[in-house]
C-alpha cells in the first residue's frame, strides 16, 4: 500500500553521534529517595494536586488532576509520602521554579489498584479515549501535547493514515531507537489501540533508514501480529525528517496547510514512544510514570539509555553514567532543539527524551552581519525566508514577521546551523513569537476592558431613559388628576409661566453661551448639524 | 533580545571569513594566468590595494568604534581590493589602486553600514568611480605577452611613472579588444575584417591572452560551485542571457554583432559571472530573485558593450542591477510549505 517516498524541502544532514550510547541495553534506573513532579509537563493547562502534604501514596495513584480539557493528570511514579507541594526549578526554558509534588519513596514499590483493559476492542472510542486520558498520556516526542486530543478526530474529520514516528533524526537523542528494539511489540500493541480509537485504516511506522536494528525488531514482532494493514517504512536521513510536518510530506506526498492541521489532510501522527504508553496503559492499566531517556554527550563516561521514573533528578542519572570533568552544561533535548536547563537538579519529566551533558561552549564566534547568502533559505525546511525574519524580528517589526510566516517557524535550528555570520537566528525567532503572544494577551485584555466600559455606558444610558419614562408618567397621570380644575386660571398661569420660561432661557443663552459656537458662519452651523446627525446614526448603529 | 544562548547548539564550522577565503583560492588560476600575460603589473596592483583596504578598513572601524579583528579577519574587505585590483589595468601608477580601493572601502562599504548594508558591490562603485574620473589611465592596456615589461620596470612605473628609456607610454599602451573591436565596428568594418586584421590582439576567440584568462575564472568559479560558496544561480543566469542576447543578434547580422564565444570568453565576464556578481551581500536574496538578476546583469553587459558609451560594461551592468535588488526581492519569495494546499 505504500507510495513512493517524496522528499521535503531543504533539511541537512547532521553527524549523528548515536551509537555512543547504544552499546547497552536499557536498564531501569535505581529507585530514587526524591521524585519532583511538576504539575505541568505537557502543553496546556497545569494539574492540580489532588494529595496534600503528609498523604501516602501509591505507585501509580493519580495525584493531581487534568484542570481543563486539554490538560492531563499525573500520577505518583512510586509508593511513598508527600513531603512538600511547592515550587521547585523545572526543565523549562525560562529556568523558572514552577509548582511541583515532592514524594519521598519508601522503596516499597506498592502498586494503586490497577485496571487493565485487555479488550480495549469491546470499548468505544471515547471510553478508550478517557483511558488514555486517565493514563496521563502525552506525546513523549517531545512537545508533550496531550494524546487523548490527537486521537479524537472530531465531527466531520476523516483520517486515512496514522504514522508513527519513529524518524529521531535528531543527533545524539536514541531513546525512540532503543525502544523500538527493545519493546517493539508494545509498540505494535500500542498502534492497534491508537487504530481502534480512530477508526482508522492504514497505518505506517516510519524509521530513518540509519536504525537498522529497530527496523529490524519492528519487522519481526509485525510478521507475529499478522496485520498487513501497518507499513514500516524506512525514510532517508536527513534532519529534520521526524518534524511532524516533514514526516508527513515524506510519507504521503501530502503538505500539511500553513497555519493547519495533520488532521486536516486525514493525517494523525504520533510517536513511537506515545503507543508504547498507551499499550502500556491500557493492557496493563499502568498510567504513564517512567520514560526512556538518553543520558549521553561528552560530560558522560558511559552515554546510555535509562528507563527513568518521571520525577528522578537529572544529576542522578548523570552521576549513574559516569559524570567527568566536562560536564559542565545540561540541555534537555537534543542539541538542534533543546534547552540549557537551570541546573542538573531539575527533574525528569514526561518530555524529557534526552540529557545532553556538555562542557560549556567555547567563547561564542563573533555575530557578524547577514551577507545575505542564503544558505539559510536553503535548509529552512519550512521554506520560509529566515533572513528577512531575522531583519524585521531585529527591527521589532512584528507585524512583518508574520507576513513572512513566523508562526511556521517549527525552530529546527538548521538556519543557525549553516548561517556563516553564526547569527542566533532561531534565538530572534523566539523572541519575536513570545512578543507577539504577549502583544496579543495584552490586546485581549484591553478589549475586555473596553467592552466593560462600553456596556456601562450602555447601562447607565438605559437607566437615565428609564428616569425619564418615569417621570414623563407621572407628569402624565398629574395632568390628568388636575386637569379638570379651573381651566381659565390655569392658562392665565401657563402664560405666565411661559412668558417667564422664555426670559429665563434668554437670559441663560446670554450668560453661558459658549463662545466658540456663537456667531458662527451658516457653513460652519451646517458642517456641526453635519457631525451631529453622523454621532447620532454611529450612537445608533452601535 | 535577550543574550541567553539557546539551541541549536552545534553549527557546520563554517564562516564568513573561510567562505572569502575559498572565493580568494578560487581566484589564484585566473590571477596567474593573467600575470603570464600582461606582467607583474597585476600582483603590484593587487599589493598595493590589499594594504591599503587594510589600513583603509581598520582606520574606520576605529573610528567607528567596532570590533577590528573580527572584521578585517572576515576577508571581505581583502577580497574587494583583490576583485578591484584584477579590474584594473596592468601598468598604472600605483595611486590608482589606492585611490580606487579606499573610495571602495570608505564611501562604497563603510558609509553604507559596513560589511552586510552595502547595497553596491564596492569593488564596482570602486572601479566606476575610476573609470569616469581617470578615463584615460583605465583604458590604456599593454599587449598581451609582447609587452615586454620586467618587475622592475612595471614597479618603476608604478611608483614614479618612469619608463624604460625605449618605450614610451603611447606607444606601449593600447585598446583592450572589446575596446578597439567597437572603435572599428563604429568605422565600418565587418566583425571578421577586424578579427583577421589583427590576430595578435583577437587571438582565437575572444582576445589574445583574454581567452585564457577566461577560462581559468571560469574553472575557479565551477570550483566555488562544487564546494557550495556560491551557488549556480546567479553565473548561469548572467552568462545565459548574455550568450541570448550575443545569439540573437549575431544571427541576424554576424558583419556587426560578435558571436556568444567572442562575448562570454571576453573581457570581464567569467570574472564578473562567478566572483563579482555573486556578492551576496548586494545581490537578490531567493533562487528566484537570482535568476532575475543574473539575467538583467548579462543583458546589461550586453546593451552596453554593444550601444553603451564604455568598452565592457561588467561594473555598471552589476551596480544597475544592484539598484534593482529591493524591488527584486520584495516580488520574488518562496511559496511557504503548505502554501499550496491552503486554497
Amino acid at each position: 500500500m505504500s507510495s513512493p517516498l517524496s522528499k521535503f524541502f531543504g533539511g541537512l544532514k547532521l553527524p549523528g553521534f548515536k551509537s555512543i550510547s547504544m552499546s547497552q541495553a536499557t536498564e531501569d534506573a535505581p529507585l530514587p529517595k526524591l521524585l519532583t513532579l511538576p504539575l505541568k509537563q505537557h502543553i496546556g493547562h497545569a494539574a492540580e494536586a489532588i494529595v496534600k502534604i503528609g498523604d501516602q501514596v501509591l505507585k501509580g495513584q493519580m495525584i493531581a488532576a487534568a484542570q481543563d480539557y486539554v490538560s492531563t493528570p499525573i500520577h505518583a511514579p512510586s509508593s511513598g509520602k508527600v513531603i512538600a507541594i511547592e515550587k521547585r526549578l523545572v526543565p523549562h526554558p525560562s529556568g523558572i521554579p514552577a509548582d511541583c509534588i515532592v514524594i519521598e519513596t519508601d522503596g516499597e514499590e506498592r502498586w494503586t489498584e490497577l485496571s487493565p483493559h485487555t479488550n480495549y476492542r469491546q470499548l468505544d472510542a471515547s471510553a478508550l479515549r478517557n483511558v488514555i486520558r486517565d493514563a496521563g498520556i502525552v506525546g513523549l516526542g517531545g512537545a508533550g501535547f496531550p494524546s487523548f486530543i490527537k486521537l479524537n478526530p472530531g465531527p466531520g474529520n476523516i483520517i486515512n493514515t496514522l504514522i508513527l514516528n519513529g524518524a529521531e533524526c535528531e543527533p545524539y537523542i536514541t531513546c525512540d531507537a532503543m525502544l523500538m528494539q527493545e519493546q517493539s511489540r508494545k509498540i505494535i500493541d500500542g498502534l492497534n489501540i491508537m487504530r481502534h480509537a480512530l477508526q482508522v485504516e492504514y497505518c505506517v511506522i516510519a524509521i530513518e533508514d540509519n536504525k537498522r536494528a529497530a527496523h529490524t525488531m519492528l519487522v519481526n514482532a509485525l510478521q507475529e501480529h499478522e496485520a498487513e494493514y501497518i507499513d514500516i517504512i524506512q525514510i532517508p536521513t536527513l534532519y529534520p525528517a521526524g518534524g511532524e510536518k516533514q514526516l508527513i510530506k515524506t510519507i504521503t506526498g501530502k503538505e500539511v496547510p500553513s497555519h493547519g492541521l495533520p488532521i486536516n489532510i486525514g493525517v494523525v501522527c504520533h510517536n513511537v514512544a506515545t503507543a508504547a504508553a498507551i499499550a502500556t496503559a491500557v493492557l496493563e492499566g499502568k498510567p504513564l510514570i517512567s520514560r526512556y531517556v538518553t543520558v549521553t554527550g561528552e560530560g558522560v563516561d558511559h552515554p546510555r539509555n535509562l528507563n527513568v521514573l518521571m520525577g528522578t533528578a537529572f544529576s542522578e542519572l548523570i552521576d549513574l553514567c559516569g559524570k567527568n570533568s566536562k560536564a559542565e552544561e545540561f540541555i534537555m533535548g537534543g542539541p538542534m532543539m533543546g534547552f540549557d536547563v537551570a541546573g542538573d537538579s531539575v527533574p525528569v519529566i514526561k518530555t524529557s527524551n534526552c540529557i545532553l551533558v556538555k562542557s560549556k561552549a567555547e567563547k561564542t564566534d563573533y555575530v557578524m552581519p547577514c551577507i545575505r547568502c542564503g544558505q539559510c533559505a536553503d535548509v529552512c525546511p519550512a521554506q520560509l525566508l529566515p533572513q528577512q525574519l531575522y531583519w524585521y524580528a531585529r527591527a521589532k517589526n512584528f507585524d512583518k514577521t508574520q507576513d513572512y510566516n513566523l508562526f511556521d517557524c517549527i525552530e529546527c535550528g538548521c538556519c543557525s546551523y549553516v548561517c556563516p555570520s553564526h547569527i542566533p537566528l532561531v534565538q530572534y525567532y523566539r523572541f519575536a513569537k513570545t512578543e507577539i503572544w504577549a502583544q496579543e494577551e495584552e490586546k485581549k485584555s484591553s478589549d475586555i476592558a473596553r467592552q466593560r466600559h462600553e456596556f456601562r455606558q450602555f447601562r447607565m444610558e438605559r437607566k437615565k431613559a428609564e428616569n425619564e419614562e418615569r417621570k414623563r408618567q407621572k407628569r402624565e397621570l398629574l395632568k390628568k388628576v388636575n386637569g379638570e380644575k379651573d381651566s381659565a386660571e390655569d392658562a392665565k398661569k401657563a402664560a405666565i409661566k411661559a412668558a417667564m420660561d422664555r426670559v429665563k432661557a434668554k437670559r441663560e443663552t446670554q450668560s453661558i453661551a459658549p463662545e466658540n459656537t456663537s456667531n458662527l458662519s451658516e457653513q460652519q452651523k451646517q458642517a456641526i448639524a453635519e457631525v451631529d446627525s453622523r454621532r447620532k446614526k454611529v450612537k445608533e448603529e452601535s | 533580545m535577550s543574550t541567553v544562548h539557546s539551541s541549536p547548539y552545534i553549527n557546520n564550522n563554517e564562516s564568513v571569513s573561510r567562505m572569502m577565503l575559498a572565493v580568494l583560492y578560487a581566484l589564484i588560476p585566473g590571477t596567474l594566468v593573467y600575470v603570464h600575460f600582461f606582467g607583474f603589473g597585476v600582483l603590484i596592483n593587487i599589493f598595493i590595494a590589499v594594504v591599503t583596504a587594510i589600513i583603509c578598513e581598520a582606520a574606520i572601524l576605529k573610528i567607528r568604534q567596532r570590533p577590528i579583528k573580527p572584521y578585517l579577519y572576515d576577508g571581505t574587505a581583502v577580497l574587494t581590493a583583490v576583485l578591484l585590483a584584477l579590474a584594473l589595468p596592468t601598468l598604472t601608477p600605483w595611486w590608482l589602486a589606492a585611490l580606487g580601493t579606499a573610495f571602495a572601502i570608505i564611501i562604497a562599504k563603510h558609509l553604507y553600514g559596513g560589511m552586510g548594508y552595502n547595497p553596491f558591490n564596492p569593488a564596482m562603485v570602486g572601479y566606476a568611480m575610476l573609470l569616469i574620473a581617470f578615463p584615460k589611465e583605465m583604458t590604456a592596456w599593454i599587449p598581451a605577452e609582447t609587452h615586454g615589461m620586467n618587475f622592475y620596470d612595471t614597479l618603476n612605473f608604478s611608483l614614479f611613472e618612469a619608463l624604460p628609456a625605449d618605450k614610451t607610454y603611447d606607444a606601449l599602451t593600447m585598446a583592450t579588444p572589446l575596446d578597439s573591436l567597437k572603435t572599428q565596428l563604429s568605422l565600418g568594418y565587418t566583425i571578421d575584417e577586424i578579427h583577421s586584421s589583427n590576430p595578435s590582439l583577437f587571438g582565437n576567440i575572444a582576445g589574445y591572452g583574454w581567452e585564457w584568462i577566461n577560462i581559468m575564472f571560469l574553472i575557479g568559479g565551477l570550483v566555488l560551485i562544487f564546494i557550495k560558496v556560491i551557488s549556480w544561480h546567479i553565473p548561469v543566469a548572467m552568462l545565459g542571457s548574455l550568450a541570448f542576447m550575443a545569439m540573437i543578434f549575431s544571427f541576424s547580422d554576424a558583419g556587426s554583432y560578435s558571436p556568444v564565444s567572442f562575448h562570454l570568453f571576453g573581457g570581464a565576464a567569467m570574472l564578473g559571472a562567478f566572483f563579482i556578481a555573486t556578492d551576496p551581500v548586494t545581490a537578490a536574496a531567493s533562487n528566484k530573485g537570482r535568476l532575475i538578476y543574473g539575467a538583467g546583469i548579462g543583458i546589461l553587459i550586453y546593451i552596453i558593450r554593444t550601444w553603451g558609451g564604455y568598452p565592457d560594461g561588467v561594473a555598471f551592468a552589476v551596480l544597475l542591477m544592484n539598484m534593482a535588488v529591493p524591488m527584486i526581492d520584495y516580488y520574488y519569495k518562496a511559496p511557504v510549505f503548505g502554501a499550496s494546499s491552503n486554497n
